[in-house]
């Protein structure tokens, strides 16, 4: 598909964690300018594979090459954005000091703002659309919010590799649209790379290009095409789920469970009535 | 006030409250108070441990200083931080109940060892503590950005290649450092007061880390001149004041803000 | 060993340290179920202040214990907000008030009653000094705890295990957090009228925080707590009582040896339920493993 080195090149990884094997022999490469997902049930070993990427642990055997360097080596290369944000609300810090602190936060000396430092800490604040709370407590901001402001920390540095896990998880329908927006925006601008997972691919669906799966610890990787189709998905999950095409999109549901056509049936037994 | 043997206590209390304002600033974000009252009573047994044994009391306090920071991270490794905690800190109190039962001087030197001496200071010992105030404040303003990040957010600060666990340990040291040099002056008991009432007083009042940084020395200056000063005239123990001021400080403070809080109007943004 | 029991202090300090044991440990066990170790120990410390002003006054030490610990939980529970994080902070600085008072007062001991060692025995506690008259007080404070909590140890189970729940449930998590503060109140009272207000977080914590590491039900921790409190208190009360004869003469504090037994009893819980843990895990994990194909 392009000709370009991979900016992610995942070789035969296998984590351990207290004794248990979580990750086996998985492999994949990300491009420049691609969005993938990575999917796979609760407990598959999601954030331990990030976590690894971002060398946060060790990994057993396997290499991660990130930019054509082990994963150390290259930090200011990753940009991540945990799942879990939680600021304290007594925190003396704005929103605009959280993100200078992506810039320059292992630096040592007393964080004191110059021109320069103070246009690329604004451009970032732009980027995400937190001009509005740059001047705002941290811990004061909503989740959202938090959310972007951690974006911006992670963007300010300009990394080649955005990773996100469970951005869309607690994101109303608008927040979600105009994060996939954002998304969007980084990898055909910036040419960036961007790593998600996701429980609901949905929203996604529009700007992804790749999926990794995991299922039991080891991994497969495919394009859309190739990966969301009913059977596979079926499998992956193991679970039935349908996709359906609307309106030039594609939506991914689980089945009903077997017991919602009794439900449906009561309903319209009461309607009846 | 200003006479020859008080010189030494103006000197000294004021760069107590300068290291101490440093070091309570992040002692509240990291919510270490338990940890930051533990740590003066674990040197507590050190004065008195100097004093049975006539070495330098300084010595002494550093020594059971740095055993409290070491013991404090294993008992956290091992069980209920905030148990391990309380644990070590009666366990050091009672030693060092102990080594004063054994001096002739018992009561005396209990109540200025736990509530402070202003006379405390001598000579000889004025240069140990500015030097180790000096050694923190480098130190201190040094690793300001590492550690801010750090205690903010471990996760993202790590992904920076700064270590949570080397963060905690010099962090610790820094306490404890602190703390060995302020017990002589205000006690054991009250060097926490100084520790977190001034710093958690400016964080409520001002959103800016630098400036907050900055309130939070000034706040602490402030209690301290004052309680030497207030001490002096009344000749109750300096103590009592820093305990009082420390409480007033942070009452006013959050009282400030829950007011302000309750005019300000709720922004609310939407979209990116 | 007849002589040791037939003293009259030995007899007093068994009784008393008993009461504290006893009342401690089942305070404790909520007091550490419910993270709340650090605002336990600041009530013991900020009590030091009303056993200062007994001295001052004239008053039974028991009720300046329990007044200075009763008006210092109301504090925590004005200042205090009820995230954890905002706790800590409230209880450190009524804290560090209540021991700017405890200075002020143990200084007025000095100057206006010259009372020498008033600050020794409110802080570090003189079990072998408690006048007889205070056994029955100690008693009574011991019966009103247990009573408080067989009446309402349902609820505060509950409260201490998820606050959300309780309320679900009905039972409102800020009246029994007030209950709790005036039960501990009592219990600290007690406790530091033994050994000394800023060593009561020994009995306190220590027992509870073993107890709950052994044992999986709330009322077996409690159980378990009592044991290891009185084993302490008994052994520290001889050993205290013996080492007038170990060291020729120099008695050492009860005190310490209470301190330093427990202290040893909860690294032995630790390090005991770890090793319990890794065996029980490496059981597990052969099993699974002769389980996969």
């Amino acid at each position: 598909m392009t000709n370009q080195s991979p900016i992610l090149a995942v070789a035969d990884l296998s984590v351990d964690l207290g004794g248990r094997s979580i990750l086996r022999d998985v492999s994949f490469d990300l491009y420049p300018g691609q969005l993938c997902a990575l999917i796979g049930e609760n407990g598959a070993g999601k954030t331990t594979l990030l976590r690894t990427l971002l060398g946060l642990i060790t990994q057993r055997a396997g290499t991660v090459l990130i930019g054509a360097a082990p994963a150390r080596e290259h930090r200011e290369l990753v940009g991540y954005v945990p799942q879990k944000i939680n600021f304290d609300p007594d925190l003396p810090l704005r929103t605009r000091d959280l993100v200078r602190l992506g810039l320059d936060g292992q630096r040592l000396g007393l964080p004191f703002f110059n021109g320069r430092t103070r246009h690329v800490v604004d451009q970032a604040l732009q980027a995400v659309g937190a001009e509005d709370f740059a001047d705002q407590r941290v811990g004061e901001l909503s989740g959202g919010q938090q959310q972007r402001a951690v974006i911006a920390h992670a963007l300010v540095r300009k990394p080649r590799l955005l990773i996100l896990d469970e951005p869309l998880a607690n994101l109303d329908f608008g927040s979600a649209n105009a994060l996939v927006d954002l998304l969007g925006r980084l990898i055909v601008q910036q040419q960036m790379t961007v790593l998600v997972t996701a429980h609901d691919m949905n929203p996604l669906i529009p700007v992804m290009d790749r999926l990794v799966y995991l299922v039991d610890g080891r991994a497969a990787t495919g394009t859309v095409a190739e990966v969301v189709q009913a059977e596979v998905l079926s499998k992956l999950y193991g679970y039935p789920v349908s996709v359906l095409h609307h309106g030039g999109r594609i939506l991914v549901l689980p089945d009903a469970p077997e017991n919602a056509d009794v439900a449906n049936m009561n309903r319209c037994a009461g309607h009846g009535v | 006030m200003f006479s020859s043997f008080m010189i030494n206590t103006w000197i000294a209390g004021t760069a107590i409250a300068l290291v101490a304002a440093l070091v309570g600033y992040f002692v509240v974000i990291r919510h270490s108070a338990f940890a930051a009252h533990a740590l003066p009573l674990g040197a507590f047994p050190g004065a008195a441990a100097a004093n049975l044994l006539g070495v330098n009391p300084f010595v002494g306090l550093l020594v059971f200083v740095g055993m409290g920071v070491l013991l404090l991270r294993q008992l956290a490794r091992i069980g209920r931080r905030d148990v391990g905690t309380g644990l070590l800190l009666v366990l050091f109190l009672g030693v060092g109940a102990l080594f004063l039962s054994m001096t002739s001087e018992y009561a005396p030197e209990v109540f200025s060892l736990l509530f402070g001496e202003m006379l405390g200071i001598s000579d000889a010992d004025l240069w140990p503590i500015l030097g180790i105030c000096a050694l923190v404040s480098v130190v201190m303003i040094t690793i300001f950005r590492p550690l801010l990040l750090d205690s903010s957010f471990p996760d993202l600060a790590a992904l920076q290649g700064i270590s949570a666990a080397r963060m905690d340990l010099i962090f610790l040291s820094l306490l404890a450092l602190v703390t060995a040099s302020a017990l002589p002056v205000v006690g054991a008991f009250l060097v926490f007061t100084l520790l977190v009432g001034p710093p958690a007083a400016a964080q409520s009042l001002s959103i800016h880390p630098l400036r907050s940084l900055l309130l939070a020395v000034i706040f602490a200056e402030s209690s301290i001149w004052s309680a030497i000063a207030l001490s002096y005239w009344t000749n109750w123990p300096i103590g009592f004041f820093v305990g009082m001021l420390g409480a007033g400080l942070f009452t006013l403070a959050r009282s400030y803000r829950h007011w302000s809080q309750r005019e300000r109007p709720v922004v609310q943004v939407s979209g990116l | 060993m007849f002589a040791f029991l037939s003293s009259q202090p030995v007899q007093t300090a068994l009784i008393v340290g008993s009461c504290a044991a006893l009342v401690s440990a089942l305070i404790g066990v909520f007091t550490v179920l419910r993270g709340n170790a650090f605002a336990g120990h600041a009530l013991a410390d900020v009590s030091s202040a009303g056993g200062a002003a007994s001295f001052l006054w004239g008053i039974s030490p028991l009720l300046g214990f329990l007044g200075m610990a009763w008006i210092a939980a109301f504090g925590m529970e004005f200042l205090g907000v009820r995230k954890a994080r905002e706790r800590d902070l409230a209880t450190g600085i009524v804290l560090g008030a209540g021991l700017g008072l405890s200075a002020l007062f143990l200084y007025l001991d000095v100057t206006t009653t010259s009372t020498t060692g008033a600050a020794v025995s409110v802080m570090f506690g003189s079990l072998f000094a408690i006048s007889q008259g205070l056994i029955w007080p100690a008693i009574l404070a011991v019966l009103a705890v247990f009573l408080l909590v067989g009446l309402f140890y349902r609820p505060l189970i509950l409260t201490a295990v998820d606050p959300d729940l309780a309320t679900l449930r009905g039972v409102s998590p800020r009246w029994m957090g007030l209950l709790q503060l005036l039960v501990l109140g009592l219990a600290v009272a007690v406790c530091a009228l033994a050994i000394g207000a800023v060593l009561a977080t020994a009995l306190l914590i220590g027992p509870a925080g073993a107890a709950i590491r052994l044992s999986r039900r709330p009322a077996q921790a409690i159980f378990w707590a009592m044991m290891i409190a009185l084993t302490a208190v008994w052994s520290g009360i001889w050993m205290a009582y013996e080492s007038y004869y170990w060291f020729s003469g120099n008695a050492w504090p009860v005190s310490f040896f209470v301190v330093v037994l427990i202290f040893l009893f909860y690294l032995l819980a630790m390090f005991g339920s770890s090793w319990q843990h890794k065996y029980r895990r490496r059981g597990i994990t052969s099993l699974r493993r002769l389980q996969e194909p």
